[in-house]
């Protein structure tokens, strides 16, 4: 039988607010424990909520960005149930009417080498705030609470059951991943759990169109558990099917050290969230003055920049998404084409190559990138103007790095400093190539006459001679030779 | 001293006749005294309220004492208080103290007013008679057997047997004007929104709305400029330009028109209310004003709407006790569920725990909709009535309640009898709008009468003015119960 894998996803984007949704408690990662709760998070008696205007102008840029409906007014609700870190007894959260209403996201997958587009669509987008943590170690036998997360701003991105594999539902999280940091509202740290998943998965013979009975995976907090997960869970419905079983509806939960998801509860112990408008906050009004304010903010998104560096650039799907992958090397690239228009593609190789492989190797963001745009373009122009070759090329890059020396402020800040580096070091190290033809010629003439032997077996019709007489022009010219020219004047001197 | 007025107490300080010590001592003196027969106060602290008394005289010395400074006022203790005892007449918050101070303390702090204790209320503000508290019941000074009301009845109590001068109150379904009337003092609730609801512990957010409690218009008046004002900490504040409220209260009533709900004056009402009430209005066709016959043809059910949609809040607002963090918790429980189950049936009152019932049956899955949609629809339904009303008169005027203060534990065991104590006064905080109670003669056994004024949105300082002129020519509001 052939089944077929139907995917939705819930995704939590923590927004990257300073200060909490109704609260004006620091959202900073780390502090000592409670250090950040305040009255508000820690619910005391008397204490009332106030909605945060930067999580609310996030959403919107959100919804923009997909294309959906910004809802006005949009209401708060409470979802009522107790637990410890949950100060209030109630999470405040957006129920019937959302601030972010459909949508959807353009996903571009290569695969095997394969290039292919899919539509996610998006049912709604959320604002909500997060709970604490308990702490069940560490304090023997009791656990510890910490309010420092309560009261976290997040936005819940809720898919259509859209994706029909774990490659396409891991496609759309890391498409939504790159989205909401493009956009500035998420800083997309899935160690600190700024962007988790929950996934619902179902399976259904191929040609059904209907959605089989569905199980939510909780709190997947890297892609490949994502992709391991629903790969995992599809494996054991179909199992149960095929063995004549029926799905029960349930959470369950990922194991990352078995690689296996387990039942956490089961519909029938579904609680009764009773869901009503918030009384201490009124229904959000968003001005369509607002939305066009916010509209105006938001930069080239990451798939209108593909087409563009496709179309105007022509580069391939596959350099263009990971070029757009991250805004911080988008606007790096699109640093380097400025200075250098007339090659996009030497460009993007000289980003996607050296530059990331450096900071890479370093732990470290484009945005401190030790050497500017200019200082690379410089560098490039150097190529393509034939001063120096480009393996000379990588070897002046290593140097440059070197004395740029490690950089604590973006490149954005450090317009204009020594962008003659790159030349300065090719000068004082005598590397420009040598393209003066006459300069060429002598050497072209010392290495015939030094080497007979090769010379004879060129003649005797060995191509392979020809080569090493070109590498010993190369030595000869410490590798400052243009290796065109000298193949030029070679194939002319011995043909003579 | 005892039965002068804000401004007169004002005065005598500001003139150096009596430093805010002087009269701290005298009125903590009195209420040493009375409290352990009336039980109005949960909280007394004398060295706190005269080290407030202190720095109250060295700012009037300094002359920059405001009208209020000095003046012991006594605050209902749903008003976090910060290193105060702050009990909200619960056993689940016996042991709380705040750590911070709500909005309208901090302004009462802000005037250097002092803060002469915490008064007993009704457990978490349900109540109409003040016998849900942990700490007791309240006396009614008129009468010992009686109820002050609810659910700000140490308030209430402590104004009508001069333990401090003024006092604060909340109301949601009544419970400033209620035991105003009951006890024979004046109290205002004003519109929602207009005294933040910061730091004042949460019953029902949607109706809850603080007030003061005094023995006049006039002092209301005083006390509503202090506690009035925007805060952004309460989103539901509303941000609107500082009034005066006793700038209106010299005005003449000629030509001004008072609507008598037909709904008001049926068989229901006591007829000793009844007598006084009409005593009331027959007196302020007398200062000029003329009277209009109204309908409010939904105020019926102003009770069953109410017992929706309080409950569902609070059955929510008070999932926040759970003995985790502050509060009562058990002392005993094998896991986190049963510490949850002990505390809360051990740390919350009957009333407390049949609201939160109630309450969370009505927002259940499959009841929702058959009774909070519902409930919500005919609040709306309310409120137009009374903006119908209003079409047709300035202010509406009839009993706050049907009945004058009823016996100590004559309802305690029948909550839908108690219920009908607040028919009047529910459907004003449904419809968000100003009112108030002012005392207008005595009925059975010699019990106090209230009258209902009900204004329209932000008409408070209009209501002061027909309170305050009725006041000029009567003088119910200056009698004292006997000790």
């Amino acid at each position: 039988m052939q089944w077929e894998t139907v995917i939705g996803l819930e995704v939590h984007a923590q927004l990257s607010t300073e200060s909490k949704i109704f609260s004006g408690a620091s959202t900073a990662f780390g502090a000592a424990p409670n250090a950040e709760a305040c009255a508000v998070d820690l619910a005391l008696p008397g204490v009332l909520p106030v909605l945060n205007r930067g999580a609310v102008e996030r959403a919107i840029r959100f919804g923009l960005a997909v294309g959906a409906k910004i809802n006005s007014p949009s209401i708060f609700a409470r979802k009522n149930y107790f637990y410890p870190d949950l100060p209030k007894g109630y999470q405040i959260s957006q129920y019937e009417l959302p601030v972010v209403e459909g949508g959807h996201i353009q996903l571009q997958i290569v695969q095997d080498g394969k290039e292919q587009e899919k539509t996610v669509r998006l049912v709604r987008a959320h604002l909500e705030e997060d709970a604490g943590k308990s702490l069940h170690e560490d304090f023997h036998g009791m656990s510890g609470i910490d309010l420092n997360r309560a009261g976290t701003p997040l936005l819940e991105i809720v898919s259509e059951p859209d994706m029909r594999s774990s490659a396409e539902a891991v496609a759309y999280a890391k498409t939504l991943h790159t989205l909401v940091r493009w956009i500035g509202i998420c800083d997309g740290n899935m160690q600190e759990g700024s962007f988790r998943c929950d996934a619902n998965v179902s399976v259904r013979l191929r040609g059904s169109d209907k959605l089989g009975t569905r199980c939510e995976i909780k709190n997947l907090n890297s892609f490949r558990f994502l992709e391991k997960a629903i790969d995992y869970e599809a494996r054991r419905q179909i199992e149960i099917l095929e063995d004549g079983g029926t799905i029960q509806q349930q959470t369950r939960l990922f194991d990352p050290e078995k690689g296996e998801t387990r039942a956490m509860r089961s519909k029938e112990d579904a609680q009764d969230y009773r869901y009503f408008p918030d009384p201490d906050l009124l229904p959000l009004e968003i001005s369509g003055n607002w939305i066009e304010e916010v509209k105006k903010g938001l930069p080239e998104l990451p798939q209108q920049m593909r087409t563009r560096l496709e179309h105007d650039y022509g580069l391939s799907m596959y350099d263009a998404l990971l070029l757009t992958g991250d805004r911080d090397i988008s606007e790096y690239y699109e640093a380097v084409v400025g200075k250098l228009p007339s090659d996009p593609k030497l460009c993007a190789n000289w980003v996607m190559g050296e530059v990331s492989a450096y900071l890479n190797n370093e732990g470290k963001p484009f945005d401190v990138c030790p050497l500017s745009p200019a200082q690379l373009a410089q560098l490039l122009l150097r190529i393509k103007d034939g001063t120096i070759s480009g393996k000379i090329a990588k070897d002046v890059f290593r140097q440059m790095w070197a004395q740029a020396g490690a950089a604590s402020i973006s490149w954005k800040n450090r317009e204009g400093v020594d962008e003659a580096l790159g030349d300065r070091i090719i000068d004082s190290q005598g590397l420009r190539q040598i393209s003066d033809s006459s300069a060429l010629e002598n050497l072209v003439y010392e290495v015939l006459a030094a080497n007979p032997k090769s010379v004879e077996e060129f003649k005797a019709g060995k191509e392979k001679a020809f080569n090493a007489l070109v590498g010993q022009v190369m030595k000869a010219a410490r590798g400052k030779a243009n290796p065109a020219q000298v193949n030029e004047i070679l194939r002319k001197k011995l043909t003579e | 001293m005892l039965n002068a007025s804000l401004k007169q107490l004002s005065a005598m300080l500001a003139a150096r006749k009596i430093s805010s010590v002087e009269l701290t001592s005298e009125f903590l003196k009195r209420s040493r005294a009375l409290n352990p027969e009336y039980n109005a106060f949960i909280t007394l602290d004398e060295r706190t309220s005269l080290a407030q008394a202190q720095a109250a005289d060295i700012l009037i010395a300094s002359g920059r004492g405001q009208p209020l400074t000095g003046i012991p006022i006594a605050q209902k203790d749903i008003f976090c208080t910060k290193g105060w005892l702050t009990t909200c007449g619960s056993k689940m918050l016996s042991n709380f103290i705040s750590p911070y101070d709500a909005h309208v303390i901090g302004r009462f702090n802000a005037v250097a007013a002092v803060n002469i204790g915490k008064t007993n209320m009704d457990e978490f503000a349900m109540g109409s008679s003040n016998e849900t508290s942990f700490y007791g019941p309240v006396k009614n000074p008129w009468d010992t057997a009686a109820v002050p009301g609810g659910s700000s009845g140490g308030s209430a109590c402590a104004v009508a047997a001069r333990m401090a001068p003024a006092a604060t109150g909340t109301d949601t379904g009544g419970s400033i004007r209620q035991p105003a009337a009951l006890c024979g003092i004046s109290g205002l609730k004003p519109t929602y929104g207009l005294v933040s609801r910061y730091g004042m512990i949460a019953f029902a957010s949607s109706l809850d709305q603080g007030g003061p409690m005094a023995k006049s218009a006039e002092d209301l008046a005083l006390m509503l400029n202090v506690m009035a004002g925007f805060d952004a900490r309460d989103s539901t504040s509303l941000e609107r330009q500082p009034e005066d409220y006793t700038r209106d209260l010299e005005k003449p009533l000629d030509g001004l028109c008072i609507g008598l709900p037909k709904e008001y004056f049926v068989k229901e009402i006591d007829e000793d209310v009844a007598r006084a009430v009409e005593a009331a209005i027959g007196q302020y066709r007398k200062l000029g004003a003329e009277t209009v016959e109204v309908s409010l043809p939904n105020t019926k059910l102003s009770v069953p709407v109410y017992y929706v949609l309080a409950p569902a809040e609070a059955s929510s607002n008070l999932s926040r006790f759970d003995g985790v963090r502050y509060g009562y918790r058990a002392p005993d429980y094998v896991d986190l569920n049963d510490m949850y189950r002990k505390t809360r049936a051990q740390g919350f009152g009957s009333e407390v725990k049949r609201r939160i019932l109630i309450g969370t049956y009505v927002l259940s899955h499959g009841y929702y909709d058959a009774y909070y949609i519902q409930a919500q629809k005919l609040r709306r339904l309310m409120a137009q009535d009374f903006a119908e009303a209003f079409k047709q008169c300035d202010v509406i005027m009839g009993p706050t309640s049907p009945t004058v203060a009823f016996d100590l534990g004559e309802r305690s065991s029948a909550p839908v009898q108690m219920y009908l104590s607040d028919a009047y006064t529910i459907a004003v905080n449904l419809a968000g709008l100003p009112a108030m109670s002012i005392p207008v003669g005595f009925g059975h056994k010699n019990r106090p009468v209230g009258l209902h004024i009900i204004g329209n949105y932000f008409a408070e300082a209009q209501m002061l003015n027909v309170a305050h002129q009725y006041q000029l020519e009567s003088d119910w509001h200056t009698r004292m119960p006997k000790e």
